[in-house]
């Protein structure tokens, strides 16, 4: 079961996988308000209206407690809370999730047993799952769907979130966050600090630090005053950009370190030349937890690699590093974190790693939960819908939803001359009972207002979107979707909601 | 599980029942040639180049496709097999062009590889060619039909692998040929160039043209590494020549995806090359970056992280790291932060 997860375009090699397993027999239900590729494929697509997967799940969990399909030698032995959980998807009868989701009460049925009643049966998600407001919700209650059935801990079941980007489970495993260092050891967790402050000989700071959208909100207000962004082009893929651009136009020094002169660097006082990853050693962490070689293939073309510019910095502070070669920084980070402790570059040689890998003798971990969860039982969420911040209205009667189209990968491949030459600029998706009304058809420019700001894009007349919606992708700087897409965020992951905003439309 | 014993040029060898003829010689280290064939993807018996004799059975039979029985003998390289694979030689060659001094495959193809060691010159049979226009309306493939053997591999892992069905045979006899939907281009096709096909192209008919005129194959230096775009986490080879890449192939040994790619992947690594990139420090002066040299741009932010620090406090710093580059680089950026600049101000796009 896919929700929110258009994965033969944003993670192709997954979706071709996924589209020979229901090729083969496995059913395939696809949870989505576009017609997407893999909908195609599917034995159930349910046409989800946006924001509404708490209702929906809590539906699947109504029909499956009601009818008694839940696992309930896993519930008794493994989770809690079971009570709270039922208490609440009790409210959600079939009825009630239809009119929400605009899902027929048929296919909630048929979807609930068949997910129930299915010994492996795997659940997916991306981010048409997280970024709403309600993201982390969302995820706990696909959990507290997982669990309720028993499908989590063994092979070929699990909740299964697909990472974005090549390295975004390594920048998380690394620590490039604000309240963990690596291995998501606490920063205010006195003990781990203090490993740290010996490794390191140096004293570090107690309390949790700031998370990206607080960092603008803190460099807007003038609290935060200097920036190093290495690697990151947040003017373009951050939601509501203006606010981005005003937060970086008010910092006193920005250094940003990039392969290319980005919408981000133009506001820099120093850019720092980039290497590209054919121009370095390293690893990188899948969405498995694999980790993997990455090999240098070609000197770096600024003369430096990354990690060396960094060490180079560093010494320049007072601060030297001494390392000789990445292998030599893994084997720090490894010696400080008990989860990669077992991995070293010799042994990823043949097929990398899945962590946790405790020790030298450690296969790997294929899939977490085994036996036992991280805080022993599984705790159910009891979880009410909450709806998105902004919904069309009036004034802005479409709803606008964002994602990733097939041939381009976030900022990056504009920058390739293959794949530029023939997308070159955006399509957004628009279904054509709208066009009709609109007067426009595919290739036409449009306006498009949001509360935060206005851009323009040609259109492509499609009924793979619901009407009421425009679907657009962020790729393209010419029309920066992300100057209008939402600024409410998740209050707990600080996570824009990309994938709701409210915004009319013009015919230019 | 059953096993079954039999004969392979006389030794006697044990297989699991339902393996094919070609796969127990492959096990005993026999080499037998197959240009139809690939681990992974269905038999088609088309080639029938991987003939094999059995004792007792009056044809040759095509080994990719038959399972072993018990008590079989088998000759893989007998007078009358190797008589047959060079008369299959000699009709493959019978409609390909033998320009092989500018063919792009050449070090990779099959079929030159297998007229080298069977001694197929030349084709006996005089017969008509094609001469289909060569198709490079695309910026990643370039179809040149006049090398097509029929072996239909490009068809099948279209089907079987990336599942866009995009390729199938048209036409029928000698004007037969693998294509899209109404004989169109791949670029008014489905085709969503992934790149399998050419990957899998045991001759000229399929090469990328990145690559074309780039370097012959045996030049070419691989790098098997970790493909940068998402997080599946494929693997492939780099290929590289005088410090350039000049392509990408398919890695079969890659735990995550074995041969296959998506186009960003395969294609998508010219960006590394663009002009667009920036090759020095830049130093913003009066509004206009100035090129810089390292030392003059780290010293430069070495001062003013210091004096920033000083004058506001470690909070008022903060870092972005990035989730597309390594592990170690992560690692050492939010050692810096936490380190250097004394704040847990790190963060990058995991939350957006």
């Amino acid at each position: 079961m896919l929700i929110g997860t258009n994965t033969t375009e944003a993670h192709p090699v997954i979706g071709y996988k996924m589209r020979q397993a229901a090729r083969r027999g496995a059913k395939l239900i696809v949870v989505d308000p576009r017609r997407i590729d893999l909908a195609e494929e599917a034995d159930y697509w349910l046409q989800i209206r946006p924001g509404t997967d708490i209702p929906f799940v809590n539906g699947l969990m109504h029909i499956i407690i009601k009818e008694e399909l839940y696992d309930k030698e896993f519930v008794k032995t493994r989770t809690e809370n079971f009570q709270a959980l039922a208490d609440t998807v009790k409210n959600y009868t079939p009825g009630y999730v239809s009119t929400l989701t605009g899902i027929s009460e048929e296919d909630l049925y048929t979807v609930a047993r068949l997910y129930a009643t299915t010994d492996r049966a795997m659940l997916f998600y991306t981010l048409g799952i997280t970024e709403h407001v309600c993201g982390t919700h969302n995820v706990m209650n696909i959990a507290n769907l997982a669990m309720l059935t028993g499908h989590i801990g063994r092979a070929g079941v699990g909740v299964n979130p697909i990472r974005g980007q090549n390295n975004v489970q390594g920048a998380c495993d690394m620590g490039a966050l604000p309240n963990v260092y690596s291995g998501y050891q606490r920063v205010i967790d006195k003990a781990a600090r203090k490993k740290f402050e010996k490794a390191w000989k140096v004293s570090l700071p107690d309390k949790n630090g700031l998370m990206i959208p607080e960092m603008f909100e803190k460099a807007n207000s003038g609290e935060i005053k200097t920036m190093y962004i290495f690697g990151e082009n947040p003017v373009l893929t951050d939601p509501n950009s203006n606010h981005i651009r005003s937060g970086l136009d008010k910092l006193e020094f920005l250094v940003v370190q990039d392969l290319f002169l980005t919408e981000t660097a133009e506001y820099a006082d120093v850019i720092l030349p980039g290497s590209s990853f054919a121009e370095k050693d390293g690893t990188f962490t899948n969405t498995e937890r694999r980790v993997q070689r990455v090999r240098k293939a070609i000197e770096p073309i600024p003369g430096r690699a990354d990690w060396q510019t960094i060490i180079a910095l560093s010494a320049k502070m007072g601060y030297p590093m001494r390392y000789e070669s990445p292998e030599e920084i893994w084997m720090e980070m490894a010696s400080l974190t008990p989860s990669m402790a077992g991995i070293t570059y010799e042994r990823l040689e043949e097929k990398g790693i899945q962590w946790p890998c405790p020790n030298s003798e450690h296969p790997g971990t294929p899939f977490l939960h085994a036996g036992t969860f991280i805080r022993g039982k599984g705790l159910f969420q009891a979880i009410d819908h909450i709806p998105p911040a902004e919904m069309p209205d009036e004034e802005y009667p479409f709803l606008l939803s964002t994602g990733r189209v097939l041939q381009h990968y976030n900022v990056t491949t504009p920058y390739s001359a293959g794949i530029q030459s023939m997308w070159s600029e955006e399509f957004s998706e628009l279904n054509p009972e709208n066009a009709a009304a609109l007067g426009v058809e595919t290739g036409d420019m449009i306006k498009v207002t949001s509360r935060r700001g206005t851009i323009t894009t040609r259109i492509k007349v499609t009924d793979r979107v619901p009407p009421g919606m425009l679907w657009m992708s962020f790729h393209y700087a010419a029309s920066p979707a992300n100057v209008i897409t939402s600024d409410a965020y998740d209050p707990i992951t600080k996570t824009g909601e990309y994938k709701v905003a409210a915004v009319k439309i013009e015919k230019i | 599980m059953e096993m079954v014993k039999l004969f392979i040029n006389g030794k006697e060898v044990e297989v699991p029942s339902g393996t094919t003829i070609l796969k127990a010689a492959e096990q005993e280290g026999i080499n037998v040639p197959q240009l139809c064939y690939m681990e992974g993807l269905s038999s088609a018996g088309a080639c029938r180049l991987c003939v094999v004799e059995v004792k007792g059975v009056r044809a040759l039979v095509a080994s990719c496709a038959t399972a072993v029985r018990p008590g079989m003998e088998v000759q893989t390289h007998s007078p009358n097999v190797m008589q047959a694979r060079r008369a299959i030689l000699e009709l493959l060659i019978a409609n390909h062009p033998l320009d092989c001094l500018t063919c792009e495959k050449l070090g990779e193809c099959k079929l030159a590889e297998y007229c080298y060691e069977y001694g197929v010159k030349e084709s006996p049979y005089k017969g008509e060619k094609h001469s289909y226009p060569v198709e490079t309306s695309n910026p990643f493939i370039v179809r040149d039909m006049n090398k097509c053997i029929l072996c239909g591999k490009c068809v099948r892992v279209c089907d079987e692998i990336t599942g866009q069905n995009v390729l199938d045979f048209t036409y029928r006899g000698f004007n037969s040929k693998p294509s899209p939907f109404y004989d169109d281009e791949l670029v008014e096709s489905n085709c969503v160039f992934c790149g399998q096909c050419v990957a899998v192209c045991p001759t000229g008919a399929l090469t990328e043209k990145q690559m074309q005129r780039k370097g012959r194959r045996w030049e070419l230096e691989r790098v098997k590494t970790t493909c940068p775009f998402c997080g599946t986490g494929c693997n492939f080879d780099l290929l590289v020549k005088d410090d350039q890449i000049v392509g990408v192939a398919s890695n079969p040994t890659s735990p995550v995806n074995g041969y296959a790619l998506c186009i960003k992947g395969r294609f998508g690594w010219d960006y590394v090359h663009s002009e667009k990139r920036i090759k020095t420090p830049l130093i913003k002066k009066n509004g206009q970056f100035v090129p810089a040299s390292w030392d003059e741009a780290l010293d430069l932010i070495a001062v003013k992280f210091k004096e920033m620090k000083k004058k506001y406090g470690p909070d008022s710093f903060a870092a972005l790291s990035s989730a597309r580059c390594t592990n170690e680089e992560n690692y050492l950026l939010q050692k810096f932060t936490r380190a250097v600049m004394g704040t847990n101000n790190i963060d990058h796009c995991a939350r957006t």
